[in-house]
């Protein structure tokens, strides 16, 4: 059976085909303008690299900021469900689960049999987001896929003072004029975040067995602070930033 | 300059410099008037920026460093006044600026700074009784403002008036951060708004804010504004309307209050002495 999830973030549309409980196709593209179109074109993108015919019967489910504008899905889920769904498809240990995107981020905890207990979500400050990496990395002027491994090189702890993004970016610049090291700047970068994000896990209350997904699940600087920072293993799956894509299309096996 | 005092000789000179984040204040008083005063942008070396200031407030005034008998230093880079007798914290200079640019009747001072926001009660005096600060998130301060306006393209003096040209107030943004603010604003425009009505929306995010960290500290009349924001009639006007209250207003460039009550201190200091 073939099921579709579509997640239509704020800065990336991602759509996996599942066919068995597999991902056998998968498409990511800049969400633009228009959140339905792009919808669309990941659908049909994420059909072409699975090598199956655009027009064969699938079932697609929808999460994502922009699931409401998506016209030509069967459901949608909201995007704690589909986080959840997606990481205890992978991995059914799991108790927490962190989901990072571009706007926000949040923290679910799950119950022994994989049902939602409590979450907490920030999705009004950037500074606890994927932009605020990708606002620093524009100062540092260095790619965004690069900041993990340049944070990985550091030699020294340099603690960043501002936590929003606006202020951030100026001291970053101040830290630049100091000469200070681009890796030491993004790791004290990574701290910051790991350490707001640490914030949000101790208000649904920390627990072992913690996944972190999103994009930012790539970051392996971000990541190593976060490990840091929590003092937990951290279990990051495979294509972190599908995961809740898949529970999407999850949910849609599900209900067929 | 002040054309009120004839002649500075003889008084007692002091001054007060207000180093913001973003803009640099130097206030002359003679005998607690207000005799001259600039305002310019703070440069990266603070400590230039409050020589450059003294230099312009003196300029044509005949007055030169020497003849300042005692001189506060304040803001955010308060430390960084080479000139400085004495420094004294921000709010503590506001208060006092406000009781004298106000007069004593302020109860409630907004201060809305380059990098931070302010809610601040004070006496008749101008003591402060009890303030709350933001200077966490940039939402409120002028450096949000700024990053606001680069991105419309529309100059940060013209911000206000332009918002209120619309006929009906639209609803406000639905986020507080300028971050994610810049996103709706941009999606806004896109969907045929008119740069009145998507400012409209902004300021009215602003001011709800603003109104917010008002009410937690308490509103006692009366009420006044300071710092840049002051000049933003689409934010006090909206401050105005929701809380029900008119701010005091004055002619004097409610700017100034910090480096004004910095040299209003300089005065009491200096008497102190004696």
């Amino acid at each position: 059976m073939l099921t579709v999830g579509i997640d239509s973030g704020s800065q990336n549309t991602k759509a996996v085909l599942v066919k068995d409980g597999e991902i056998i196709g998968k498409a990511k593209i800049p969400t633009g303008f228009n959140a339905n179109e792009t919808a669309m074109q990941a659908y049909e993108l994420a059909l072409l690299d699975a090598g199956v015919k655009i027009g064969a019967a699938v079932a697609v489910v929808v999460t994502g900021a922009g699931r409401k504008a998506i016209t030509f899905s069967n459901s949608s889920v909201n995007e704690t469900t589909a986080a959840a769904k997606g990481i205890r498809h992978v991995n059914p240990e799991i108790r927490l689960v962190i989901d990072m995107g571009s706007e926000g981020c949040r923290a679910i905890k799950l119950k022994q049999d994989g049902k939602i207990l409590n979450y907490e979500i920030n999705d009004k400050c950037a500074s606890g987001a994927g932009t605020f990496i990708e606002s620093m990395a524009r100062v540092l002027q260095i790619p965004i896929e690069e900041m993990g491994a340049y944070s990985t090189r550091h030699t020294k702890d340099v603690p960043m003072n501002a936590q929003c993004v606006v202020f951030a970016e100026s001291e970053v610049v101040s830290l630049i004029h100091q000469k200070e090291t681009v890796e030491n700047i993004a790791y004290g970068i990574h701290i910051g975040i790991a350490n707001r994000i640490n914030s949000l896990v101790r208000r649904v209350g920390m627990t072992d067995h913690i996944a972190f997904i999103g994009g930012p699940g790539s970051n392996i600087g971000l990541v190593q602070c976060l490990h840091k920072e929590l003092k937990k293993d951290l279990f990051i799956p495979k294509s972190p930033e599908y995961i809740s894509a898949l529970g999407a299309a999850v949910c849609a096996a599900e209900s067929e | 300059m002040n054309p009120d005092i004839p002649d500075w000789r003889g008084g007692l000179v002091t001054a007060g410099v207000d180093i913001g984040s973003t803009s640099t204040q130097a206030v002359i008083m003679v005998d607690g008037q207000l005799y001259a005063y600039s305002s310019i942008r703070t440069g990266s070396d603070s400590p230039n920026s409050a020589m450059d200031a003294i230099n312009i407030a003196m300029e044509g005034t005949g007055i030169t460093s020497q003849d300042i008998d005692f001189t506060v230093g304040t803001g955010y880079g308060r430390v960084n006044v080479p000139i400085a007798d004495k420094t004294v914290t921000e709010i503590t200079c506001h208060a006092k600026g406000s009781n004298y640019i106000y007069g004593s009747s302020v109860r409630t001072l907004l201060d809305m700074g380059g990098q931070d926001c302010k809610a601040i009660h004070c006496d008749e005096t101008g003591k402060v009784t009890s303030f709350i600060m933001n200077d966490k998130c940039a939402a409120g301060t002028g450096r949000g403002m700024e990053v606001i306006a680069n991105l419309l393209s529309v100059p940060i003096e013209e911000i206000g008036d332009l918002s209120l040209n619309v006929d009906e107030e639209p609803n406000p943004l639905s986020t507080i951060c300028v971050v994610f603010a810049k996103n709706e604003l941009t999606a806004l425009m896109r969907n045929g708004w008119p740069i009145e009505k998507v400012l409209a929306s902004y300021c009215r995010a602003m001011a709800i804010r603003v109104v917010r960290l008002l009410e937690r500290n308490g509103m006692e009349a009366n009420f006044a504004i300071t710092g840049g924001i002051a000049k933003n009639t689409g934010i006090v006007r909206r401050i105005e309307k929701m809380l029900g209250v008119e701010a005091l207003t004055s002619e004097l460039d409610p700017q100034i209050a910090g480096a004004l009550g910095g040299a209003l201190i300089a005065k009491t200091l200096v008497e102190k002495r004696k």
